[in-house]
């Protein structure tokens, strides 16, 4: 097994187990800390092909803000265990046979189309920093900017709604 | 033993820079402890540690003996998996950022050539900025585990503190990297050495090559002061608040607990006194152009002084060991001063490492000299001063440095 | 090399832990999580075909996703806020009237 191949089963396998662990919690603030660890090693998983950008991006926005936010949260409104009511069990017996359908679903079309795939690139180069930019400041120039819009519009509407009404 | 080292050097190597690295900023913490209490106290007119050792320099040990040695009691409702993991995360992540840094050009030591640093990546900034971005989990985590209202504020605290500040941050540093058009601390270092212009080549100043007049010292301002705000210092130091928290988030935790955040505060101090020194300060590069050769023997000129003044002054000391010791470590340092100036191979090598370190004891001793004078903010302030200062101030100084650029490359 | 198919079968069995959190889950806060799960899985996803393709504009697309993924936390999360604040409670069992 290469090392690189080892690195992805750790990787994945972390991944995998904070993603069981958030279902598992009962706490909001440990289900937090296991996405964390999902996120981590996502960005593990990117730096492993090369992508470090995105990989950076991942740890700062995700983890340093996004993941913060919700912690942040989670502190500010005190929130404790999580209580279950009686939709919880039909829940249990309709989504979690609806869950796993749809991820077979996803995964046979995966295995099915493993041949249509080209191979990934074999030397390991890392994504420059520069093409991206380049990329993203001339083709999706537009795109780019509307994601500026849009944070501008999710700022008005937490201060609106983070406004106390007197 | 060639083939050995071929195969496996490069690990060899940073397996040995990395338990050096620790061991050297550990002790670095220590003594930063009591610089910081020596300088406080002789702002306050008083003397600081004296008791242990010659000018309490054995106080960092007896510290480390004290908190070795203490209880450690395990409050009762503690959120267990929170309360242990936050004081290793601190710890883990602050040591963690060093591993980035450059801490001088790339040297070849018998025929191996590595670079002055244990990683040498094309995204160094971004890595850097990543990790410290992670440390707030330790703060926001100790004080949610440790089941104590105090605690829960300073983390509360500390979480709005540092996401408010992280934008300022990352935004102050934002001019550098336009002017410096990489995200690698080596080259933006090595940009501004650019003009051999010596000190007025640096970033804040702005005279190297392409750029002329280009300063950042806006950005320098921003870039500080919300350094010290997410390092959760004087006076940013709200999560910590002892007159109105306690202790704020380490509220509750005794004996190493405490000394592993205490140690991850003062590394995390060491690694933006690093950082501010590599981006706006020239990194290793000496503040007199590189053509003037005289100027390598600064260290010499320096050190042995230094070294003559603490000799002379130890043999005064009232007791017989300060007697002893004080005039050893002058000797020392007048000893390696005067075999710099014999050893002119050793003295070209260790140029880049004493700038950075002198710089980066500036950097220190401002952090220190800025706790001793400066009273603490008030929550709403240090709100209104990240969010309607800080940041617009950096978002201006990058459509400043932009606009700049473009204007030169028209012109 | 690990070989594209590999990363593709752990996103879809990340993005199907996901759709499982988003229906077991009934605190309000770990909802979302499981949304932000799901979008990491498509993040993978993409940049595991950006660097199949030998293309840059996956990870273009995976920094759109974030920042949607930024903007819609700080938004939710003031949601979040004032349900628990007129509610009090986070169980989206609770919140079932068509206003706040």
């Amino acid at each position: 097994m290469s090392a690189a191949l080892l690195i992805f089963f750790v990787l994945a396998g972390l991944a995998v187990l904070g993603a069981v662990a958030l279902i598992l919690q009962s706490h909001p603030i440990h289900s937090a800390l296991s996405l964390i660890l999902v996120m981590l090693s996502l960005a593990g998983l990117y730096l492993l092909m090369g992508a470090e950008f995105v990989a950076a991006v991942q740890i700062i926005v995700y983890g340093g803000a996004v993941m913060v936010l919700f912690v942040f949260v989670i502190m500010l409104l005190n929130a404790g265990e999580e209580e279950r009511t009686n939709f919880s069990k039909l829940a249990t017996f309709a989504g979690v046979p609806l869950a796993l359908a749809l991820g077979g679903v996803i995964a046979a079309a995966i295995a099915r189309s493993s041949g249509h795939l080209p191979a990934p690139a074999a030397n390991g180069a890392l994504t420059p920093t520069r093409e991206l930019s380049k990329l993203l400041f001339s083709e999706f120039v537009y795109p780019f900017e509307l994601t500026s819009f849009l944070i501008l519009v999710a700022i008005i509407g937490a201060i609106v709604l983070a406004q106390r009404e007197n | 033993m060639n083939a050995i080292f071929a195969q496996y050097g490069f690990l060899i190597v940073a397996t040995v820079k990395i338990i050096l690295l620790v061991l050297i900023v550990l002790t670095a913490d220590a003594y930063l402890t009591w610089l910081e209490r020596k300088v406080i106290g002789h702002i306050q007119a008083r003397w600081g540690p004296y008791r242990v050792g010659p000018h309490g320099l054995l106080q960092p040990l007896a510290d480390g003996i004290k908190f070795i040695l203490k209880e450690d009691p395990l409050p009762e409702g503690v959120d267990k998996k929170a309360y242990f993991f936050a004081p290793f995360l601190t710890l883990m992540l602050a040591l963690t950022s060093l591993a980035v840094i450059p801490f001088g050009p790339d040297i070849t030591v018998f025929g191996y050539r590595t670079n002055f640093g244990i990683a040498d990546i094309n995204i160094s900034l971004l890595a850097l900025f990543a990790i410290t971005a992670l440390s707030v989990y330790g703060i926001a985590l100790a004080g949610w585990g440790s089941n104590n209202k105090y605690s829960l504020l300073g983390g509360l605290r500390s979480s709005a503190q540092m996401i408010s500040y992280e934008l300022a941050m990352t935004l102050s540093v934002v001019g550098v990297l336009l002017i410096a058009g990489t995200l690698s601390l080596k080259e933006i270092v090595e940009q501004q050495a650019n003009g051999n212009l010596g000190l007025l080549g640096w970033n804040i100043i702005g005279f190297s090559k392409d750029h002329a007049g280009l300063t950042q010292i806006i950005g320098c301002f921003c870039f500080f002061m919300a350094a010290i705000a997410e390092t959760n210092r004087v006076p940013f130091d709200l999560p910590e608040a002892e007159s109105e928290l306690v202790a704020g988030y380490h509220t509750e935790y005794a004996s190493m607990k405490f000394a592993m955040f205490f140690i991850g505060e003062y590394t995390a101090m060491i690694t933006v006194s690093c950082l501010s020194t590599i981006l706006f300060f020239g990194g290793w590069l000496s503040p007199f152009p590189a053509s003037w050769t005289l100027t390598h023997y600064v260290p010499s000129v320096i050190l042995v002084p230094l070294g003559l003044w603490v000799f002379f002054d130890g043999i005064r000391y009232e007791t017989i060991f300060g007697r002893i010791v004080l005039p050893g470590i002058g000797s020392v340092l007048t000893l390696l001063g005067l075999g710099l100036f014999a050893a002119p191979a050793i003295n070209e090598l260790i140029q880049g490492p004493f700038w950075f370190f002198v710089k980066v004891f500036a950097v220190l001793f401002f952090y220190i000299w800025m706790r001793g004078t400066l009273p603490r903010f008030r929550y709403d302030q240090l709100m209104d001063f990240g969010w309607k200062i800080l940041l617009p101030v950096s978002i201006a100084n990058v459509v400043l440095t932009s606009a700049f650029i473009l204007w030169r490359m028209q012109g | 090399m690990v070989p594209t198919n590999y990363y593709l079968i752990l996103s879809a069995i990340l993005f199907g832990l996901g759709v499982l959190a988003f229906v077991f889950k009934r605190n309000i806060i770990t909802i979302f999580m499981a949304i932000e799960l799901m979008l990491n899985a498509v993040n993978l996803a993409f940049v595991a075909f950006s660097q199949a393709l030998g293309k840059t504009d996956g990870e273009v697309f995976v920094l759109f996703v974030i920042v949607v993924a930024a903007a819609e936390a700080a938004v939710g999360l003031g949601i979040i806020i004032l349900t628990a604040r007129n509610r009090r409670s986070l169980n989206v069992e609770r919140v079932d009237l068509l206003k706040l």
